[in-house]
């Protein structure tokens, strides 16, 4: 089984240098998209490709760039911004691409700078992620050395400064918009869509925020042709995806799959099953912000329209297992603390709904809830839904309330009913 | 801006709309009410409190729909919307349900109650029941300085305070704190908030986070304030505003809308300078002294005509001297009573022939004349010789929402709606329009300019010239010109040519004849290339415009006519004459009358000086045309009672004429019969009996209420006093009642006393008194310009006054500065705004300071025109070497006829 994205990858060691990512092919792609293609070309294979955004909405990546306006006045500058503010709970993923093999991530950057023309790019990393930032610094550095990046690249006239910026750490500045004003030094709150971000973004100008993992793929499908890249996966969407699992299972890891693997295959196979004295409950299959899927849905195909139809999103691919010996009301309560804690404050329902949720499921877990409360929660999964509030994060917030509210709703009356949390 | 009209349907019916508009903005126009919160007129839309959600369909067949916020939704053809659809009102009230958790549930004693948008928000969006069983959050409040007071457990976190104060009107101290629930708005730590324009969070609060402390003072609710369209009399702009009464003293002053002047917003100097109104220092009785060496003493109030009698009989000569801050009734009253011959404008001649060179170029150039909100819509600015944000704040508002208009331009291009708020600041980041200053010291629009410069006023008029020239292509102004100036004239030539609508800001405040000629100079060179521009004065107070528009001698001429002639009686309009000439002439005028009559309302050196001392109403008390800097006439209406024996100047004024005339009957006449005198006389204000509605002017039968219909106590107010209800106050000399009584609906705009509808108890009950967000009022904006576009004439030639003044030798040149807070008269007297007034001071870059051997702080003697004064220095860098800068018209300080050379000498 193929594993591009992780291959140079190796446990314990430390990434490899420009040397010798070089000399193992890692910047064929980047090289023959400079010499040998034009931006347009780069756009329309990576568009063929199929390439859905790893990031967590899965939304092409090739259209995306290809919203970028590449003719016309006052265009430039045009910006890339490398979204590696990874912060959704139980989510990892990136850090092992930018801890393990930094050069995998600029070698895809320059190539999709290219397909935009864009003469900066910025990495928005996560504050915490401080060995990333060492070893990105570091490779950016060689890459500058090299001349992959700076002025003429490659002898192409194409030229490329990349830029790395910690964030202050909110959860919020994840969110591609809200990451551009706090990039622009501003709030970190989501902007108005429309105009996006490639008509107006960075600085006001053209700009495209792609995942790391989603630019990690760049170089390798520019060297290896789209039908390669679709070949990759189980169920023609293309590619492999990375793979989390934490909870109680016997380990807990990160895998590099093809996409389309199955729930079941990951947790019991991959991650070894449940440990010993504890069920399967159920699972958050894309990080905390997706639905819970439960033991009817282990079959499902970890891909994005196929777990969008078991009731779901992919989101990052990383999952959350809840066991039975772990109580689902102080689960879901410990997730909405974290939102409510990480919203922005700009909108109403998102501000002032994700207290009073987590104010409501604290109250049941401690045996002071209502049976009305079930009412009001359920009432807010749809009043924080999607199109009522400004941007993602409330709806967000709101899976896997509305979808642990159903599957563990016998749970929630008997906090109530006996005034206590059985768990404890 | 021309909009398609398209057609839209709203809950089932057919309407007409403006293609691109917002959909709340064109529900609001239509009259359907959707709740909202963070959608401000002034401010656009932002989508962040989620109240004016309304249900959208994709066509005729689609019965689902979805939810949709209308302040985000531009109107299309065929766009089909319901706001009363169920799902929608649903969530409206989960909205204020929401907000609810948070918010104090003490509206009957919450100062805000009973004109809170919040309250009036919630009604109309159906919340009930408390639903929420936890702890509320809570913050500390701050102190933000002697006007604003801060309650911030009542935010509902609409953001619309950050998004005026900073975003508006380009405040800096001021911001949002923190994040989720728990978001501040406040300063970073204690302390006055410093813009000039931090009253308006007051009106746009949409509860009661902050309020007006000065009304905190003498707390009334609204329902109980009687109130009076009334017009600024602070500076030379004329902002409308409204005066609320209760118990017979002045408690507030509130926006008034209007569409051409100050539209939703005023500065902290007009709203919270009335309280002089109310203070200490008014005169309240006639008073008297039989000679120069008696100190005053009152007169009773019987005694008063025959004190005057004789002073005004036809044999004795007497002389006028009016005033730019009485009235135009009052000041023709004057003039009728003395006679043209006889009437002097209480101001220098420098400044009367600055301000009439102004006027005539606005009557006979054929330039256009900006309304403020035309300033607004400049797309190239030059401001020559005046720091606006201190002599006229709400023009620096108007000049800073120009600098945005390439924003709404360039977003525009992008498909991006212009009400569309954050992604045109975004798209455009900090891109603005061209503004240019010059003044002689940093200013707080520099923010917003291009370029600034920063000279004497030789300096600045040489590169007003110089402008001029290139924009004629001629040859560049003789002298000393360096190349800082060529170059800059000629990058502001270049960006006024390319504009459509340039605008040119010159002053007279600054008192230097070329820096006036040289703004004219470039808008006339404009004009005979047939561009279209604009040009507009600023004037230093409040009816400068209509008694410049009145016959009268200038105030040098009274001093010398009196050293010549002497009179037999001198009287004073409204007009502390110490501010205007120095003592020794003010002290010389005095001498050479036999008798010197003062009328006004403020105990200033010249009402002490006075030999018969008549207390006047100010203001609140008053009726009365002023005609502000754009030529536009306003009436302002009386809301307060006059003090027992306290009359109006052209009521005393009307009397008197009654002594000089004989046979006429001493009495008090009617206001519009003085108006009618005037345009008889005087036609120039003929416009003003022609449109401003008089005395008799009904509404069905019925004058206009001052007074709101649930005006509480009227039958107990005064019973502590007399059991039986006071007759109800007459008011013969407008259309308007002292009472709950008459008729409250749609009056002319001039004559809407206050905002209210069924529904709608906050100010933003001003919806249902325009004809759209950001139009005029229903019926056309209140006020009449009496100065009308000319025909092309003669857009004349300006040249230098016999060179520039330069300081002599290797004295100082010393310029005047003017402040917000202490530079006008009467708001000085108020002591909230007292308390932000600085002491005198002398301004010098550092250097100059260090030649000097003195530091910030040290006191200095400052020597100029004859004059001696003792002032602090204060560091400026931003002045040129050899420029000092005099903080002039502070309370307490003698006149200074600058700008003039003078000598700085430490002690």
């Amino acid at each position: 089984m193929e594993r591009p994205l992780t291959g140079h990858i190796k446990k314990g060691e430390a990434p490899p240098g420009f040397r010798e990512y070089y000399r193992a092919g890692g910047y064929n792609g980047t090289i023959k998209a400079l010499k040998e293609m034009t931006p347009a070309g780069v756009t329309s294979l990576v568009k063929a490709s199929n390439l859905l955004g790893r990031g967590g909405a899965g939304f092409p990546t090739g259209v995306k760039w290809s919203l970028v306006p590449m003719e016309g006045e006052n265009i430039f500058p045009k910006y890339l911004v490398c979204n590696a503010d990874e912060m959704e709970p139980g989510t990892f993923k990136d850090r092992l691409l930018l801890e393990g093999n930094p050069h995998q991530l600029i070698a895809g950057m320059i190539a999709a700078a290219y397909a935009i023309q864009a003469g900066t790019a910025y990495i928005f990393l996560r504050w915490a992620y401080k060995k990333a930032e060492r070893e990105l610094r570091k490779a950016i550095s060689e890459a500058y050395r090299e001349g992959f990046l700076g002025k003429n690249i490659l002898g192409t006239g194409f030229n490329l400064d990349i830029h790395v910026h910690t964030s202050a750490g909110r959860y919020i500045c994840g969110e591609e918009t809200a990451l551009l004003n706090a990039l622009e030094g501003k709030r970190g709150i989501p902007r108005t869509k429309p105009p996006f971000p490639a008509t107006s973004g960075l600085f006001g100008k053209p700009t495209v925020v792609n995942n790391v993992e989603t630019l990690s793929w760049i170089s390798h499908i520019v060297e290896k042709g789209a039908d390669w890249f679709k070949g990759l996966s189980l169920t023609g969407t293309g590619g492999t995806k990375l793979y989390g699992v934490s909870g109680r299972v016997k380990r807990p890891g990160l895998w590099e799959l093809p996409l389309g693997v199955t729930i079941g295959e990951i947790i019991n196979e991959h991650a070894g099953g449940m440990h010993d004295g504890y069920a399967f409950r159920g699972v958050l299959p894309g990080g905390a912000s997706t639905d819970f899927l439960v033991e009817e849905h282990l079959d499902v195909k970890m891909d994005f329209s196929t777990v969008a139809a078991a009731g779901s999103r992919l989101g990052t691919g990383t999952m959350i297992v809840l066991d039975d010996r772990t109580c689902p009301v102080a689960f879901l309560q410990n997730v909405e603390k974290f939102y409510a804690l990480e919203s922005c404050g700009w909108c109403t329902p998102c501000r002032e709904g994700l207290p009073w949720v987590e104010k409501m499921l604290s109250a049941i877990e401690d045996g002071k809830g209502k049976m009305e409360y079930l009412d009001i929660l359920k009432f807010h999964t749809s009043y924080m839904g999607p199109g009522h509030t400004f941007c993602a994060h409330a709806p967000g917030a709101a899976e896997p309330l509305q979808s642990g509210l159903r599957f563990f709703h016998d749970d929630f009356k008997r906090h109530i009913e006996e005034k206590k949390c059985p768990w404890k | 801006m021309e909009m398609k009209v398209v057609n839209i349907r709203i809950d089932g019916k057919p309407y007409e709309a403006h293609e691109g508009k917002s959909l709340l903005d064109t529900a609001l126009s239509l009259g359907l009410y959707i709740p909202h919160f963070c959608y401000h007129p002034a401010l656009g839309s932002v989508g962040a409190c989620r109240l004016c959600a309304v249900k959208k369909f994709r066509d005729t067949n689609d019965t689902r729909g979805r939810i949709v916020m209308s302040c985000m939704e531009p109107v299309v053809d065929g766009l089909i919307v319901s706001i009363n659809d169920p799902d929608a009102k649903a969530f409206r009230a989960a909205v204020i349900e929401s907000l609810m958790t948070n918010h104090p549930h003490d509206c009957p004693v919450c100062d805000e109650g009973g004109e809170c948008h919040l309250q009036d928000m919630t009604v109309m969006s159906g919340h009930n029941y408390r639903r929420f069983d936890f702890r509320k959050r809570t913050h500390n409040d701050q102190y933000l300085g002697p006007f604003i007071s801060h309650e911030m457990n009542r935010c509902i976190q609409c953001y619309r305070c950050v998004r005026f104060y900073r975003d508006y009107a380009g405040g800096r101290d001021f911001n949002v704190f923190a994040t989720h629930n728990n978001v501040f708005f406040g300063r970073h730590e204690d302390g006055t908030l410093q813009n000039e324009f931090s009253g308006n969070l007051v009106e746009v609060c949409p509860t009661g986070v902050f309020t007006d402390k000065t009304f905190r003072e003498h707390y009334t609710r609204k329902w109980d304030l009687s109130n009076a369209p009334s017009v600024c009399v602070h500076c030379s702009v004329g902002c409308n505003i409204i005066a609320g009464e209760r118990y017979d003293t002045l408690r507030r002053i509130m926006n008034r809308y209007n569409g051409a002047v100050n539209g939703y917003f005023i500065c902290d100097r007009g709203r919270f300078g009335y309280e002089f109104v109310n203070g200490k220092d008014r005169i309240l009785s006639p008073r008297t002294r039989d000679s120069r060496d008696l100190e005053q003493a009152e007169m009773p109030a019987d005694q008063v005509f025959t004190a005057l009698e004789p002073l005004f009989s036809k044999d004795r000569k007497i002389m006028g001297i009016g005033s730019p801050r009485a009235s135009l009734e009052s000041n023709y009253a004057l003039l009728r009573l003395v006679g043209e011959e006889n009437f002097f404008h209480g101001i220098s001649g420098k400044e009367q022939s600055l301000t009439r060179a102004a006027l005539q170029f606005m009557q006979n150039s054929g330039i256009v004349v900006p309304s403020l909100k035309q300033v607004e819509k400049a797309d190239a600015v030059i401001i020559l010789g005046e720091d606006l944000t201190n002599t006229a704040p709400m023009m620096a508002l108007a000049v800073r929402q120009a600098a945005r208009n390439i924003q709404i331009t360039e977003a525009l291009a992008k498909g991006i709606p212009f009400w569309n708020d954050l992604p045109v600041r975004e798209l455009a980041q900090d891109r603005k329009s061209p503004v240019y200053i010059a003044t002689p010291v940093k200013d707080s629009l520099d923010d917003v300019a291009e370029r600034s410069f920063r000279g004497t006023p030789a300096g600045i008029s040489k590169l007003g010239f110089n402008i001029s020239s290139v924009i004629k292509r001629q040859a560049i102004v003789p002298g000393d010109n360096d190349d800082e100036i060529r170059n800059l004239a000629e990058q502001i030539a270049r960006t006024l040519l390319k504009a459509e609508n340039p605008l040119v800001i010159a002053g007279i405040t600054c008192l230097d004849g070329n820096v006036l000629n040289a703004g004219m100079s470039i808008a006339s060179s404009l004009l005979s290339l047939n561009k279209k521009v604009m040009f507009i004065p600023v004037l230093p107070e409040s009816n400068s415009m209509g008694l410049a528009l009145m016959p009268g001698k200038s105030l040098d001429d009274a001093a010398d006519t009196l050293s010549v002639q002497g009179t037999d009686t001198l009287i004073i309009l409204e007009n502390d004459l110490f501010r205007r000439a120095d003592e020794d002439t003010v002290a010389n005028m005095f001498g050479k009358s036999g008798r010197v009559v003062v009328l006004d309302y403020l105990n200033n050196p010249t009402a002490r000086a006075a030999d018969i001392l008549l207390p006047a109403t100010a203001f609140a008390e008053s009726q009365g045309t002023i005609v502000n800097n754009e030529g536009r006439a306003q009436r302002y209406y009386k809301v307060l009672a006059a003090g027992e024996g306290i009359k109006e100047s052209w009521q005393w004024l009307n009397q008197v004429s009654g002594i000089r005339s004989d046979n006429v009957p001493v009495s008090p006449g009617h206001f519009d019969d003085i108006v009618a005198s005037m345009v008889t006389a005087l036609p120039v204000f003929s416009a003003i009996k022609e449109y401003i509605p008089d005395a008799d002017f009904r509404m069905l039968n019925a004058k206009v209420p001052r007074q709101t219909f649930r005006y509480s106590g009227r039958t107990a107010m005064n019973a502590h006093r007399a059991v039986s209800e006071k007759r109800v106050r007459q008011d013969p000399d407008s259309p308007l009642a002292f009472s709950m009584e008459g008729r409250r609906e749609s009056p002319p705009s001039s004559l809407v006393p206050f905002y209210w509808t069924p529904g709608w108890n906050s100010v933003q009950a001003f919806y249902n008194y325009i004809d759209h967000p950001n139009g005029s009022m229903k019926g056309g904006d209140p006020g009449i310009r009496l100065i009308r576009q000319a025909e092309r004439v003669n857009s004349g030639s300006f040249e230098m006054i016999t060179g520039y003044f330069e300081s002599e030798g290797d004295g100082w040149l010393i310029v005047p500065l003017y402040r917000v807070f202490g530079s006008e008269e009467l708001s000085s007297a108020a002591s909230s705004l007292r308390q932000l007034v600085d002491d005198p001071a002398i301004l010098v870059n550092r250097r100059d300071a260090e030649r000097l051997n003195v530091d910030d702080g040290d006191s200095v003697r400052l020597e100029t025109s004859g004059k001696r004064l003792v002032v602090k220095v204060k560091i400026e860098n931003s002045l040129v070497s050899g420029v000092a800068g005099l903080t002039v018209n502070l309370p307490g300080m003698n006149f200074v006829d600058l700008p003039a050379s003078g000598e700085i000498l430490k002690i």
